[in-house]
């Protein structure tokens, strides 16, 4: 052990030249990656769910509706494993002294998410290939692991997330790790729990809005069959119900954040100063200590946070300038998260207001306008969520323990690969988006 | 052993479990790449293409196995192979992007000449790949990653004759192999005419690899001497031996037309020169730090072993059982469906939607008692079950039986 003194010093921050360089790589990264782990999570389950309404009745719609879903899944989990595989070089790639340093910490929540992941990848292409090959319940059986798997793979890598966010189960010291408790820190961390709902929600939301979202779309154009209502009914149901939770989860996660890491709570709302009775503002611009131009509700702040008018709400002047993040970048990501949340829960009370109250489909093109709109909406409320998190947590990459800069590479090559990465994304979400439009023509 | 050895016992078995079927999924795209243009070239494509298909993703989560099994284990040495080797490291990266590019893109082709595009684009990738993390290995076996942020220079560490000879042997034991599982899955489907093809690509790909091993023992005695002197006379002789055999007894069956046993021993060729490497290199992992001095602390080694053991108690049943179901054939799609449905109509009577309705309004007041209003962690927990409650009976009220139907 005394060796490892040296070695972790040995290893050290990189030069910084190329700091907000990786920080963009890394974010290009998680960008297209967190969209397809959306589908990951909340996709099996609804393919699942139409297998069972086939097994259940025999109608061959279910089963064309499945097959049909599942070659999608096939496309967009190739897709996701290979982005994925790109993020776990990235974290020794960029960020070896965070890796070096903290590996023995949280690296356990990755080792046990290879094993997530592996069970994924072996049972996506047994159901996949095992349509016209397995008995049909032996072909639902093989399909309820993709979907548990899906949901402990965020498990464990939201567990890492939220013990960067709120560090526990170790010592540290000259730039190395004493008295290292791996489980307490990934599952014995209270500070996580709310952003895994908080995701699990959020995947259901972006899976089902984007596909409820392009059969709206066929419906503007005239396409409305019984297989297409079906196959707007299911995606939308859970997108809807799921959206009006995640008020109530996006208002938890909030408070939980106003808690531990005051300093990302005052970012999101543009507070300088440590306030009592804080407002909120709506858009507007931070700039030195308070926000300009913006709309402000009163009290607001305060109440949500601490349940209290009165409260008194930490502010940004709390810290040293340098320990606090980019405002205005987290501040709009924020409220972009917040604007479309809201949006997509009004447009989600209509919907199960028409759906249960009047048992039928809503019928105005508004509605099927909105509903196009609201997909990629969602898709962009998702991405500005985690901006919103990793942003706020800066310039810290373990909370107010390491800073990202001190856990960059020293490898100067990054603007090559950068500009390298983004081409290939570039490539490969082009070639997703015209699979995606070929299978949409495709009959099964 | 030693516990802190354990973990890279694990990392070395994903390593060689990679090596060989990662190996053959990029020696697939190599057969792809090198198929050329007309009918037989076509056939030898949708052959690779769909031998690998359900198998190559499970395949590629070995290397993010070790991955996460190093960085967590040996979070140092990781952080400095990370930094010194990020050049070939991010080569392989975006050549695995590419080659699970192919897979998704192939779904969309409709004609054999949008397969032969997809196919031929990607399949560089399938050569780049695993000589770029060849050279991450001959950069390690050559000692010439030490610790440090970067621990070695960014090009010599893996451009050099150690790691050229690695990453060559890499391709062209991945060609090997793949032909010889290729021979054996053609032959099951009765196709003999392309499973002579791709025997005769076997015998080739076989004696080209037998000669870069040798070319690769012959520039580690000049290159990097610790790990020759350690291979040829030291504790890695056996597997080295084991692996020569291995190769030739390989070579013997695929000639004589026995693509079942070839295909095993093929795989233990492959492994047994991982293995002999990690004998050879044994205890020192990097320039100047041994595996006991790189080692995570006890508990996260423990956590680490622990977690390995459970994952494994359901990964191997999960593999032999899409292994079986691949190796028998039984996973290609033919098409049309070869299983009569025998499902019974067995519907649900209507259930009452307001009562689900009502339900789903009760849990989501209840939800917003315990997670918004109240301030308990116990509380939450209650909350958050209540809201997914709300969710599961407005999901049954939203979605009933037959109410889409009917519409």
């Amino acid at each position: 052990m005394t060796h490892l003194a040296a070695i972790v010093a040995a290893l050290g921050p990189g030069e910084q030249k190329y700091l907000s360089q990786a920080r963009q790589m890394q974010a290009l990264s998680f960008a297209v990656h967190i969209p397809l782990v959306a589908f990951g999570i909340a996709f099996p389950a609804m393919i699942l769910f139409v297998e069972s309404r086939y097994l259940r009745t025999g109608d061959e719609l279910y089963r064309t509706l499945a097959r049909r879903w599942s070659r999608i899944l096939a496309a967009l989990f190739a897709a996701g494993v290979v982005t994925g595989t790109i993020l776990s070089f990235e974290l020794g790639l960029l960020w070896p002294n965070f890796t070096g340093t903290f590996g023995s910490v949280f690296g356990l929540g990755f080792a046990i998410e290879g094993f997530s992941f592996f069970m994924e990848a072996i049972f996506i292409g047994i159901y996949i290939y095992g349509w016209n090959r397995l008995s049909p319940r032996a072909h639902f059986a093989s399909g309820i692991p993709i979907a548990i798997a899906g949901f402990t793979g965020s498990l464990t890598v939201i567990s890492v997330n939220g013990w960067m966010n709120h560090p526990t189960h170790f010592r540290f010291s000259d730039g190395r790790v004493f008295d290292v408790n791996p489980w307490g820190a990934l599952f014995g961390n209270s500070y996580f729990w709310h952003e895994l709902v908080h995701m699990y929600l959020a995947g259901y939301m972006v899976a089902g809005f984007v596909l409820a979202s392009a059969y709206g779309f066929g419906r503007l154009r005239g396409r409305w069959a019984r297989y297409e209502r079906t196959a707007l009914a299911i995606p939308l149901a859970v997108a809807t119900l799921a959206s009006v939770a995640q008020v109530f989860i996006g208002d938890w996660n909030g408070r939980e954040v106003a808690t531990n890491q005051p300093t990302k709570l005052a970012a999101f709302e543009g507070l300088g100063k440590t306030t009592k009775g804080a407002p909120v503002h709506i858009v507007g611009w931070y700039t030195e200590g308070h926000v300009e131009y913006g709309i402000p509700l009163p009290h607001l702040l305060s109440l949500l946070a601490f349940h209290s008018t009165d409260a008194t709400v930490q502010g940004l002047d709390a810290v040293p300038p340098a320990d606090r993040p980019p405002v205005n970048v987290v501040r709009y990501a924020f409220q972009t998260m917040v604007g479309i949340g809201t949006g997509l829960a009004l447009l989600s009370v209509v919907y199960l207001a028409t759906r249960i109250r009047r048992r039928r489909l809503p019928e105005s093109t508004w509605f099927y306008r909105a509903l196009v709109a609201a997909g990629p909406l969602s898709v962009v409320a998702l991405i500005a969520g985690w901006v919103t998190t990793e942003v706020g947590r800066q310039p810290w990459v373990v909370y107010q323990v390491m800073r990202t800069s001190e856990a960059l590479t020293g490898a100067d090559v990054i603007p090559v690969g950068y500009a390298t990465l983004a081409l290939v994304y570039l490539a490969l979400a082009a070639g997703v988006a015209w699979v995606l439009l070929r299978l949409s023509r495709t009959p099964v | 052993m030693h516990l802190y050895e354990l973990p890279l016992w694990f990392a070395l078995v994903g390593l060689a479990l990679y090596t060989v079927l990662g190996g053959a999924d990029f020696g697939a795209g190599f057969w792809q790449l090198v198929a050329g243009r007309g009918k037989q070239a076509d056939e030898i494509r949708d052959e690779a293409h769909h031998a690998m298909a359900p198998v190559w993703e499970a395949n590629h989560v070995w290397l993010i196995f070790v991955l996460t099994v190093v960085w967590t284990a040996y979070p140092a040495a990781f952080g400095s192979i990370a930094s010194t080797l990020s050049i070939p490291l991010f080569i392989a990266g975006v050549g695995i992007v590419m080659r699970g590019g192919a897979y998704a893109l192939r779904g969309g082709t409709r004609t054999a000449g949008e397969q032969r595009r997809v196919d031929t684009i990607f399949a560089l990738s399938s050569v780049l790949t695993p000589f770029a993390l060849g050279t991450v290995i001959g950069a390690i076996a050559s000692e010439r990653v030490h610790l440090g942020n970067p621990g070695g220079s960014l090009v010599t560490s893996w451009l050099n004759p150690t790691s050229i000879a690695i990453g060559v042997l890499a391709v062209a034991s991945g060609a090997y192999t793949s032909a010889v599982f290729l021979s054996g899955d053609a032959t099951r489907r009765g196709d003999r005419v392309l499973a002579d093809r791709f025997r005769v690509r076997a015998i080739a790909a076989g004696v080209v690899a037998g000669a870069v091993a040798i070319a690769a023992l012959i520039v580690l005695h000049f290159d990097a001497e610790r790990i020759f002197r350690r291979l040829t006379q030291g504790p890695g002789l056996p597997a080295l031996v084991a692996s020569v055999i291995a190769g030739i007894a390989t070579l013997a069956l695929v000639w004589r037309r026995r693509y079942e046993p070839a295909r095993y021993l093929a795989a233990v060729a492959v492994a047994a020169t991982i293995v002999g490497w990690a004998l050879a290199q044994n205890p020192v992992f990097l320039q100047g730090l041994t595996i006991r001095e790189a080692a995570a602390g006890h508990d996260t080694l423990v956590a680490v072993v622990v977690a390995i053991v459970v994952g494994a108690l359901l990964l191997f049943p999960s593999l032999a059982l899409l292994f079986r179901l691949t190796l028998g054939g039984e996973l290609r799609d033919s098409g049309q469906g070869s299983v009569e449905t025998s499902v019974e109509s067995r519907r649900r009577g209507l259930v009452n939607v307001r009562l689900d309705a009502r339900l789903s309004v009760a849990f989501l007041v209840a939800g917003i008692g315990f997670l918004t209003v109240a301030n308990a962690g116990w509380a939450h927990a209650i909350g958050v079950a209540c809201f997914f409650g709300f969710i599961l009976s407005g999901f049954r009220a939203a979605l009933p039986p037959g109410i889409v139907d009917a519409d």
